[in-house]
């Protein structure tokens, strides 16, 4: 089991620092900064002196290695805009993308696990066939767009709830099921799917020989065994909501990671970009080991195995 | 089940149909602007309305169509073919190329697409080309990853073996034996990924890094409607159920081919 | 005194009926065999006993009387009451019957915990070891907490057994259960069979397509072919004079180690598919002797005397004129 853990962890490095290499030549690719970020009256010497300030005029590797140090001591830089240390700009942010993201993904979790098993259990009848239109449509329609549905009925039409804006839990609740939505819909349906197929097993039938009750054959015996593509696919999805997030974050006016991103791309502020990149790398690859590692815990085959 | 098929299809077909013939079915500059009929809601003369410069909505919607559909279709089948033989050769090959492969996949995921998306269009200007480029770079790895776990189940099986034993190159094995016998996965991926992809460059177009105004697109329209939203609901109302239109035929298609109902086998 | 007892048992689907009126009985302390080719419906028969047919298969008529009481009129409460601790069932394959995320002991102890109630960690667990200890699994303690893809076939088929055993169950069905383990082992699973059968007056239901396992562990045969049943009795008498023609060829087909001249009979042409529904006789189309009549009508089970009976119109004679057949199973 360690051994499994440790190569993972070891593969999870290596990506890291794949991922700091390329966004590190992506950063210096779209110019020079001097250029881009100093007025065009400022003189040559000016935009060398510019250059030195910023560690830009030395050589790539010296300046390669100077970041990958100073990001080991959580050094990135400060911001080219605002001055303030590009790595605590954006843990901040990222922070509240979090309590978005997070939450949204518990509540898609609950929703789509419930739906997906009770489809299953119950197939054909009138709950599958509302459950599957809930997921159909929740993955056939953008989270932004169900957002901006959702304003246009609760905030404007309604006026329940606030239309954007960050502080309370009111707050929460559009942002939440417009994105939770997505989500669910795609566990749902692969809870379902998964459920259906496992409870065709003899291990099932012979649960039910054993004269368990019904709810010990669907909780322990048949959800265990389904659960593990379903983990996955969450995590998977925790890495598109962040995405999605994106989107929400700018209907709502959310001050989160994905709309730091935008900011500090439509502003050229690199050492902001290059801080989001790395936080963003170093969160999936941890979710990823995660996962990696629960499905050795719940699958006992894969521990031995590998 | 095969009646289901042919209205998804049909309705599937209908709107590629009518962005491919967009110019014909609405002989209407989508970008004219007409600051005389401006906010107008949907009826005779504009069937979806105009919006805040008097353009017609209908027409933009088509026009759209016309610019997301292309992304996504040509977006879709890069990754896919890309995905795909860089899975199968992945999958033949093992050893040294196989580690190497899923490392750069890995690293890929590492990113959501969104993030790569906006990153590549910030450093590069946001063009079409670029866009597709940004959003088959973003795909390929899943394509890479399934197309190369159906391969590795493949290559235990006998025919595999005779093909090699006979001597055959690593390319040729990959193109004439691999390649049909993982089509059925392909063609399901193909289809599953045309929602991804559309929501992609919709979102992208929405915050303002996609299709750059006044070019209409469906994400654009959507984002350009926002502040109208209780006078003039039509602005992104209606281009937005045509996305979703177009993603849930395609989805419901794709998951019909996974379950084998499909006419076309 | 029969334990269980089928009576004209109609089993189907929408489309076919795969079980078309089948009757048989077991006693207490007898081991009833149930022979037939793949797809003659016994496992369906089987399972349907139980009250867990496969999904789209449903039970249409008949009477399951388990001591007396119709198991098709009672609750799915009751039915579950019932399983698990009076009748049980062994299934066919070890290595799917067995959840391979849950270790042994768990899915040993659970039913002690759930069904009867046990609250004592220890005692579900010290019980659960007497279990495996009685079905001569070798070290029972450590083998607790192994999980089942760490076992043998054939120890995996010991742990159902054992599943089976944790309450006394009155009935045992054993669908097939030696038929994926290799040949050694399939003796040693029967003879442990046996042993429990002797010690605790069980009825058994063996389901095989294995005449040796039969003539060496069954009291009784009741051979089933296309949904039916065409001939039952006690085994040495159907053995030695198969009434039959489609038994007659089953034990014809066996291949015999002392008399290797002996030509294996074959049968002719497939059994008809579920659905297809023939007027007369099942049989008809492969049988040597049919007739006329065979084809028309159908021919009902007859009483041949107390013990047998057999559904044909034209059974083999009962005179000794053919080869004794039970030559041919006696190992």
């Amino acid at each position: 089991m360690l051994a499994y853990v440790l190569r993972r962890l070891g593969s999870a490095l290596v990506t890291v620092w794949l991922m700091s290499m390329l966004i590190f030549l992506l950063v210096r690719m779209v110019g020079d900064p001097a250029y881009l970020l100093m007025p065009p009256e400022a003189t040559e010497a000016d935009r060398q002196l510019f250059r030195e300030q910023l560690g830009l005029a030395d050589p790539v590797p010296l300046q390669y290695a100077r970041f990958l140090l100073g990001m080991l001591r959580g050094d990135m830089g400060n911001s080219f805009h605002f001055g303030a240390p590009a790595l605590s700009m954006a843990l901040t942010r990222l922070g509240s993308s979090l309590v978005l993201v997070g939450i949204s993904l518990a509540l898609a979790l609950i929703v789509g696990l419930a739906m997906g098993v009770a489809s299953a259990v119950r197939r054909d009848g009138w709950i599958d066939r509302f459950n599957t239109l809930f997921a159909v449509l929740g993955q056939a329609a953008p989270p932004f767009f169900v957002a901006l549905l959702l304003i246009r009925l609760f905030s404007v039409q309604w006026g329940w709830l606030p239309t954007g804006g960050y502080g309370s839990w009111r707050h929460l609740i559009l942002p939440v099921c417009a994105l939770a939505w997505y989500s669910a819909a795609g566990i749902a349906r692969l809870t379902r799917a998964n459920m259906l197929t496992v409870l065709d097993a003899d291990y099932i039938r012979m649960a039910r020989i054993k004269g368990l009750p019904e709810h010990v054959v669907i909780g322990t015996h048949a959800l265990r065994n389904a659960a593990l593509p379903i983990v996955a696919f969450t995590a998977s999805q925790f890495g598109v909501l962040i995405g999605g997030a994106v989107a929400i974050e700018t209907v709502f006016s959310w001050p989160g990671f994905g709309s730091l991103m935008v900011e500090a791309i439509s502003t050229l502020d690199f050492t902001v970009v290059q801080a989001a990149v790395i936080v963003s790398v170093l969160l999936f690859v941890s979710i990823n080991l995660a996962v990696d590692v629960l499905y050795a815990v719940v699958d006992p085959r894969i521990r031995y195995r590998t | 089940m095969k009646a289901r098929f042919v209205v998804l299809g049909g309705v599937l077909v209908a709107i590629v149909a009518a962005s491919v013939f967009a110019p014909w079915l609405s002989p209407v500059d989508p970008n004219a602007i007409d600051l005389s009929a401006t906010f107008q809601s949907p009826g005779w003369h504009h069937w979806f309305g105009t919006d805040q410069m008097g353009r017609d909505v209908f027409t933009r919607t088509l026009y759209g169509g016309r610019i997301s559909l292309s992304i996504a279709f040509c977006a879709v089948l890069l990754a896919g073919f890309f995905g795909a033989i860089a899975g199968l050769l992945s999958a033949y090959l093992g050893g040294a190329f196989d580690a190497t492969l899923m490392r750069v996949v890995d690293a890929q995921y590492a990113l959501p697409p969104v993030f790569l998306a906006m990153l590549i269009v910030g450093i590069c200007g946001p063009s079409v080309t670029n866009i597709v480029i940004v959003v088959t770079l973003a795909n390929w790895g899943r394509f890479a990853r399934i197309i190369r776990a159906e391969a590795l189940s493949l290559r235990e099986r006998d025919f595999i073996l005779i093909a090699r034993l006979a001597g055959a190159k690593p390319l040729y094995v990959v193109w004439r034996h691999l390649l049909p016998n993982v089509r059925n996965t392909f063609a399901v991926l193909l289809t599953l990924d045309i929602g991804l992809v559309i929501f992609m460059e919709a979102a992208l177009s929405f915050v303002g890094l996609g299709v750059q105004p006044p070019d209409p697109s469906w994400g654009g329209m959507i984002a350009d409607g926002r502040n109208y939203l209780d006078t003039a609901w039509w602005l992104s109302a209606l281009p937005g159920l045509v996305l979703i239109a177009t993603v849930l035929c395609s989805n419901r298609i794709g998951e019909s081919l996974q379950r084998g109902e499909g006419a076309a086998r | 005194m029969n334990i269980l007892s089928v009576q004209d048992l109609v089993v189907q689907t929408p489309a076919a009926r795969l079980v078309d009126g089948v009757s048989f009985a077991v006693r207490a302390g007898r081991t009833l065999g149930l022979v037939g080719e793949s797809g003659s419906g016994k496992s369906v028969t089987c399972l349907s006993v139980l009250g867990l047919p496969p999904r789209g298969v449903q039970v249409s008529e008949g009477r399951i009387l388990f001591d007396g009481e119709d198991l098709r009129t009672q609750t799915p409460a009751q039915l579950n009451a019932l399983r698990g601790r009076e009748i049980g069932m062994i299934l066919q394959d070890p290595m799917t019957s067995l959840n391979p995320l849950l270790t042994i002991g768990r899915q040993i102890t659970e039913m002690f915990r759930y069904r009867d109630g046990i609250a004592s960690r220890a005692e579900r667990r010290a019980r659960a070891i007497d279990l495996l200890r009685r079905v001569r699994i070798p070290a029972p303690e450590s083998r607790l907490d192994s999980y089942p893809h760490q076992f043998s076939g054939g120890m995996r088929q010991r742990v159902a057994i054992a599943i089976n055993l944790a309450c006394n169950p009155r009935l045992l069905i054993a669908d097939e259960p030696t038929t994926a383990l290799d040949i050694t082992v399939r003796l040693q699973i029967l003879d442990l069979l046996r042993e429990v059968q002797s010690e605790r007056g069980t009825a058994i239901v063996l389901v095989t397509h294995d005449l040796h396992l039969v003539r060496r562990y069954c009291d009784d045969v009741a051979v089933m072919y296309a949904g039916l049943i065409v001939e039952q009795g006690p085994v040495e008498a159907v053995f030695a004079r198969p009434r039959h023609p489609y038994t007659k060829g089953l034990l014809g087909a066996v291949p015999r180690l002392r008399d290797l001249q002996h030509r294996l009979t074959v049968i002719p042409g497939q059994p008809p598919l579920p659905g297809s529904i023939a007027q007369g006789c099942r049989f008809a189309p492969r049988c040597p002797r049919a007739q006329a009549d065979c084809a028309s009508t159908y021919p009902a089970m007859r009483a041949l005397d107390s013990q047998r009976s057999v559904a044909c119109w034209h059974p083999e004679p009962s005179a000794a004129a053919s080869d004794s057949l039970l030559a041919a199973t006696t190992s």
